[in-house]
């Protein structure tokens, strides 16, 4: 074994990247909330991008280490600590056989994910090693992380040059780190027109555009509630249950949106005010309830300029990331 | 001029409408689609998804980083090729021969079976008979793994949905629920009167495919005997 579960947290889950081609037989993508998050967690950890990470929700889980393990944290920030002493995110971190990783209080803002270096040692179920809970399938036994699992991680390479730092600490961080491509200070999500836009009266249109929206605590996984202005259609319309992604903003007879998150059904009937664009849902992903949040319209040209050139700029983060590990790691 | 609309709902999606109503012409042509993206080599195409009058299409944009904001046409392009060839064939249709689903249709299974019956003034054995006799086809599969949206069931044994839905629905419950009929794949929540239960899985994930039917497919279910559905329930 290499890490124990002393205490499971709110929610702690193993995701990747996701689910591919089962949606057309209703199961769901699932994958990480903030895929940003855990991509660079991976990436940190000298991993494969598929590989899983665990996902950690407000109420970060105890942990121990049963091995020595290069581990890399992300996303938001719950005030990790290793036997006390704080440890950063966005970087690698050496933690030795015996250390304990705890969480403390939100700092930013909600999910925190960990990758271990050689990648937890976890059968892929239907592609993919993300926990889909309704389904029973994928992490571990298709369940959250509960008292008393343990995981084993698969060797790493990377172990042996790290271990040459000669300290008595249980954390060694690494002496380099990335700086990410987070904005929390600004709660403003972009989005492109929904399918079903028009059917909005205009008064709703503009308010979508100009109202803040809080985030109410029946939010999870699946979808985001919020609240704020009533949105209301020109007249009441019936509609065809279609597909819908990560990121639909969809608006119940109630008038108050739902927007769809990592375990969104695959397909919804309610009208479409909007699509979250790609870049902005680690934001989304990292916003907690009762925070406020925009909307911004913007074009589906723009948010694919936008998507290219993050998944550019990650290509650079991983080139470098590799040149530092292939120069002698920590 | 174009044989589909064509809405880019994403940066990595497109969604493709066929048509605006229900009817079966559509469900063959969207089955035939499918069919062809299933077939045929297309390195963009992540995977799909089925409705009543579309398909979505799911793509890798990176497949077109050089120009993403053409990514879009570049796919409607492709789609309609496939639509024209499709139309010059002349195609078997898929999915013709109804997928055979045995129920048991005993009081321990088909708790709203009186229900059922007593709303439309007529017998149990009747239901029973009617539900046995329809064909339905699948438009497609959502609300959870391997569930099928069922279409054309007789009006004669419509049902309104429960008023309190149960909170434990048991994996394989054959139900109806106003003109529609269907089977819970998985145990979950639902209003629905159930009226009997299948010893198929609808979805097993340790399949290749995981699910049973697939949107074109079509249904028929069968009555059986306890013993039958013990005796099925066991391989």
């Amino acid at each position: 074994m290499s890490l124990k579960i002393l205490q499971s947290g709110l929610l702690s889950t193993i995701q990747d990247n996701g689910r591919f081609g089962f949606q057309k037989y209703g199961v769901i993508k699932s994958g990480a909330m903030d895929l940003y998050a855990h991509r660079l967690a991976n990436i940190l950890a000298g991993n494969p991008e598929d590989e899983a990470t665990l996902e950690m929700t407000l109420l970060g889980p105890s942990i121990e280490f049963t091995e020595d393990t290069i581990i890399a944290l992300t996303g938001g920030n719950l005030s990790p600590k290793v036997n006390g002493q704080p440890i950063p995110l966005w970087r690698p971190v050496f933690v030795r056989s015996g250390a304990k990783l705890e969480f403390g209080a939100p700092v930013s803002g909600c999910r925190t994910y960990m990758a271990a270096s050689g990648g937890y040692d976890l059968e892929r179920e239907l592609g993919s090693r993300s926990t889909y809970l309704k389904a029973r399938i994928g992490g571990v036994n298709g369940r959250a992380l509960t008292e008393n699992d343990e995981l084993n991680i698969r060797e790493s390479d990377l172990i042996g040059k790290a271990a040459i730092r000669n300290s008595e600490a249980k954390a060694i961080p690494a002496s380099w780190y990335m700086k990410p491509d987070y904005n929390v200070v600004n709660k403003t999500v972009r989005y492109i027109e929904g399918r079903e836009y028009e059917w909005f009266t205009e008064d709703s249109q503009s308010v979508f555009n100009t109202e803040e929206f809080t985030l109410t605590s029946q939010s999870d996984r699946m979808g985001y509630r919020i609240e704020g202005p009533v949105l209301a259609l020109k007249e009441k319309r019936e509609l065809l249950s279609e597909a819908v992604g990560f990121g639909t903003i969809q608006v119940p007879a109630g008038g108050q949106p739902i927007i769809l998150m990592a375990d969104h059904q695959t397909t919804g009937g309610y009208p479409k005010m909007g699509q979250v664009i790609a870049v902005d849902l680690p934001h989304l992903a990292q916003l907690k309830p009762g925070e406020k949040i925009k909307f911004e319209k913007t074009t589906i040209e723009e948010a694919q300029k936008l998507f290219v050139q993050r998944e550019k700029e990650i290509d650079f983060i991983r080139n470098m990331v590799r040149d530092k590990f292939e120069k002698g790691v920590l | 001029m174009k044989r589909a609309a064509y809405f880019p709902i994403s940066e990595q999606a497109l969604l493709v409408e066929l048509g605006q109503e229900i009817s079966e012409d559509l469900r063959i042509k969207i089955r035939l689609l499918t069919d062809q993206l299933d077939q045929g080599d297309f390195p963009w195409l992540t995977e799909y998804i089925p409705a009543f009058t579309n398909v979505t299409i799911i793509f890798d944009l990176l497949y077109f980083k050089e120009s993403p904001g053409q990514s879009h046409e570049r796919i409607q392009e492709e789609i309609e090729k496939i639509i024209s060839s499709m139309e010059q064939e002349s195609v078997k249709t898929p999915g013709s021969e109804p997928v055979k689903i045995p129920v048991c249709y005993d009081e321990d299974f088909g708790m709203d079976l009186d229900e059922v019956a007593n709303h439309n003034g007529i017998s149990k054995e009747e239901v029973i008979a009617l539900h046995t006799e329809g064909v339905y086809p699948v438009y497609m599969i959502g609300f959870s793994p391997g569930f099928p949206y069922l279409g054309g069931m007789t009006e004669k044994i419509a049902a309104p949905r429960k008023e309190k839905p149960r909170p434990k629905i048991p994996a394989g419950s054959v139900g109806i629920a106003g003109t529609q009929t269907g089977v819970y794949p998985l145990e979950t929540p639902g209003g629905w009167q159930i009226i009997g239960r299948t010893p198929l899985s609808l979805f097993d994930a340790s399949k290749q495919p995981p699910a049973l039917l697939k949107a074109g497919d079509s249904v028929q279910f069968y009555r059986i005997s306890k013993e039958e559905y013990n005796r099925l329930k066991e391989l």
